[in-house]
């Protein structure tokens, strides 16, 4: 089933996200006002029931950021977030009730998890709070435990350091689900493992979202991990979306320059067809200052005048595929902008 | 047998050509702890010619580091157990007396690291670390050593280098650090460097300049890499041979090309399998290789790989697999091929 077909079947996301911030004071002193980090600076997006959101973008980005603002972890600079179509941390959806339906897993594993909780322990420990009795709480973990590929009788009473580091995420997934949650966000969950341990949680985890019914936000740097979990692709740059839109697009047909340059920094696997020149230079900037008009301009192979003068504006395409670059925009200013007539009717026939 | 190091550097330049430069055969390491001998790596042969490039390719905790750092004695001598021939560039290391050994540690062969931190002080200022290492080398003035490490910085294309010779580490963005720590790595004009997943910890967009910058030094100063990492594209990208570990074995090894493409060892294969690679496989699930690594404190007779291969035979629980040969050269330690 193609995802536009399932946005027609389900138009209400279960996820919105709009005009989301975060702006970090640093160095500030009784005499300095100090820095801002623009760590996340005006981000929409929406996920739809059932799929998954991968979200990518250099280190720094602000995906962790925004994660944590989803999760109302830290209060957001500005900007809403509707859960099911409700505002969240409003009387329609009060934080405590969200919470249970939205679960975190981090990369760390070994730090996410209580050294002195046993495996059966953690799992059982969130639903026990929330005033599930204890023989019940124990057999829903074990449950869980055998549903992530921890078989109960070896592995309910080992503890962290004895487990290695897929088994731990094993655990922390589970843990998550123990709240019967509706929305898993994932950040960087399978960075820290080995390939061949990372094939099998990936696979975990697609049985699991069919099992349960899951919705996922994906969180990586990994762009063939993303590849292969995603339904739909945000790419993040300084705090803002770049590009959004259905996985086979941006990471197939990618139109915005930097999805491109971030697409061919990946290894090609080719011992014949080895990169001859970097598609990006420098390092990821810094979110403190960042440049005017597009933020990437300084780095863009394709810039002209009116990327560091004016901030792109989205150009939405069919199926939700949203750049925010001047040159793929007709009348933008830009020279490759004009070139563009087909586009320029297929926008006017939305 | 010990020389002064001019004498080994003399000695190895006029070796020439396609002269050995790494010759490691037979290298076991083995750490002790309370339950007993840790046994990291278990008999590791390793030629390089001059001018060669190895990547050592393999999964957390199968040996990578410690085979790595076993070239230039880096592990814990009172904790280790280490047996084996390892000469490089024509000096048998394990006879080297202590001075002898750091003046071979940065002046023949060199390291970097994934942490910079590993290499780069804190507290000083980075072009003063080079130029420290230079005087203590090279036995020049400050002023020499010093236009040394600013040549250097212009070498690893840091923007600003005569600036940001007066940063300290902090100051440096993660890929400027790496590019800082390869100069000090290169301020010795060493022959091999030995890479330990320097590009582990960057951006796709930053590693990708890092390999470049590897593989242009390695061209024009001649060098002779080994280069650890745990990332198949990463080995494909800068290495002309792979060889892959497991369990501190080299399971299989051969020129990029025939491994990637011809690959017979099924550990070889089940990683290949696994690498979530292109859109063809969104949404089906991975071929996946069952199971954990083994426990280096207790290792099961025959293969190491056993308990996980898909194409186990009964004699691979009995046996020490035979080493094969699959082309010129490429090789595996497995039955299958017999
Ligand atoms: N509590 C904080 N105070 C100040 N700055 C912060 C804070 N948390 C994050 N930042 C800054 O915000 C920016 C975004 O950080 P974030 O952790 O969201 O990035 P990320 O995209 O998750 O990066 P990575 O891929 O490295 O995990 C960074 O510049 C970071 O240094
Ligand atoms: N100093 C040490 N003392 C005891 N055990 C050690 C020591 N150094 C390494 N080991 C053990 O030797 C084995 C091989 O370690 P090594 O660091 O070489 O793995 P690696 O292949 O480099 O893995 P990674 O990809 O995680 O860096 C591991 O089981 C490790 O715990
Ligand atoms: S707006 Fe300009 S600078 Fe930004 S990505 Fe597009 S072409 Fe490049
Ligand atoms: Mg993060
Ligand atoms: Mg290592």
């Amino acid at each position: 089933m193609s995802v536009a077909n399932r946005v027609e079947a389900q138009p209400s996301p279960l996820l919105a996200v709009k005009g989301l911030m975060k702006h970090f004071p640093v160095g500030q002193t009784l005499l300095s006002k100090g820095a801002l980090v623009r760590a996340v600076d005006g981000i929409d997006f929406a996920v739809m029931p059932g799929e998954t959101l991968g979200i990518v973008g250099e280190s720094g980005c602000g995906k962790s950021t925004a994660a944590r603002l989803v999760m109302h972890l830290m209060e957001p600079t500005s900007g809403e977030i509707r859960f099911d179509g409700r505002l969240v941390g409003s009387s329609e959806l009060p934080l405590k009730e969200f919470r249970r339906q939205v679960q975190m897993v981090f990369q760390d594993s070994y730090a996410s998890l209580n050294p002195r909780l046993t495996a059966e322990a953690s799992v059982s420990f969130g639903p026990q709070v929330h005033g599930v009795g204890t023989r019940e709480a124990m057999a829903r973990a074990h449950d869980l435990l055998r549903r992530v590929g921890l078989e109960p009788s070896r592995f309910a009473g080992r503890y962290p350091h004895e487990l290695s580091g897929g088994q731990r995420q094993r655990v922390n997934i589970a843990r998550a689900l123990a709240f019967e949650p509706k929305l898993l966000i994932l950040d960087e969950a399978v960075s820290a493992l080995d390939k061949s341990v990372e094939a099998q949680v990936l696979n975990l985890l697609l049985d699991l979202k069919d099992d349960f019914k899951l919705t996922y936000v994906f969180i990586s740097h990994d762009l063939d991990v993303v590849r292969f979990i995603s339904d739909r692709v945000l790419v993040m740059y300084l705090g803002r979306v770049a590009e959004i839109g259905p996985s086979d697009e941006v990471l197939e047909q990618p139109l915005h320059p930097y999805t491109r340059a971030l697409l061919a920094s990946v290894p090609s696997m080719d011992p014949d067809n080895r990169a001859a020149e970097p598609p990006l230079a420098g390092d990821p900037p810094n979110p403190i200052n960042p440049p005017s008009g597009c933020r990437f301009h300084p780095r863009c192979s394709i810039a002209e005048p009116v990327c560091s003068a004016r901030e792109p504006v989205y150009t939405v395409r069919p199926r939700g595929h949203a750049i925010a670059c001047h040159a793929i925009r007709p009348a933008s200013g830009h020279s490759l902008g004009k070139s563009q007539s087909e586009e320029a009717s297929a926008l006017a026939g939305e | 047998m010990r020389m002064p190091t001019t004498e080994l550097a003399e000695r190895s330049v006029m070796a020439g050509d396609g002269a050995t430069m790494v010759d490691v055969s037979g290298l076991n390491v083995g750490f002790k702890n309370a339950k007993g001998l840790v046994r990291a790596v278990n008999g590791v042969d390793l030629q390089l010619k001059r001018g060669e490039v190895l990547a050592l390719l393999g999964e957390s905790g199968s040996g990578k580091s410690v085979t790595l750092r076993a070239l230039i004695r880096l592990n814990p001598e009172h904790k280790s157990i280490v047996s084996g021939r390892i000469v490089v560039a024509g000096t048998d290391v394990t006879t080297l007396a202590p001075e002898a050994m750091q003046d071979f540690r940065g002046g023949v062969a060199s390291m970097i690291f994934q942490d910079p931190g590993l290499a780069l002080d804190p507290v000083y200022r980075v072009g003063d670390q080079i130029a420290e290492t230079v005087m203590r080398h090279k036995k020049v003035s400050r002023q020499e050593a010093r236009k040394r490490a600013l040549e250097l910085f212009e070498r690893v294309r840091i923007p600003s280098p005569e600036r940001r010779l007066d940063a300290y580490p902090h100051e440096l963005s993660g890929g400027m650090r790496q590019r800082a720590m390869i100069a000090l790595s290169l301020s010795c004009d060493p022959q091999v460097l030995l890479a330990d997943e320097p590009t582990t910890a960057l951006d796709a967009t930053v590693q990708i300049q890092i390999l470049l910058l590897l593989r242009e030094l390695q061209r024009d100063l001649g060098l002779t890499v080994i280069f650890v990492t745990h990332d198949i594209g990463v080995a494909v990208e800068v290495a002309d041979r792979i060889a892959v570990m497991y369990a501190g074995r080299i399971v299989e090894t051969g020129p990029v090309a025939e491994v990637i493409r011809g690959a017979r060892h099924p550990y070889t294969l089940g990683l290949l399998a696994t690498r979530a690679h292109g859109g063809r496989l969104q949404g089906r699930r991975l071929r996946t290789i069952p199971g954990n690594p083994p426990d280096l404190a207790s290792l099961p007779p025959g293969c190491p790989f056993a308990p996980r291969c898909s194409s186990v035979e009964a004699r691979c629980r009995e046996i020490e697999p035979p080493l094969v040969e699959l082309g010129p050269a490429h090789r595996m330690r497995c039955v299958l091929g017999t």
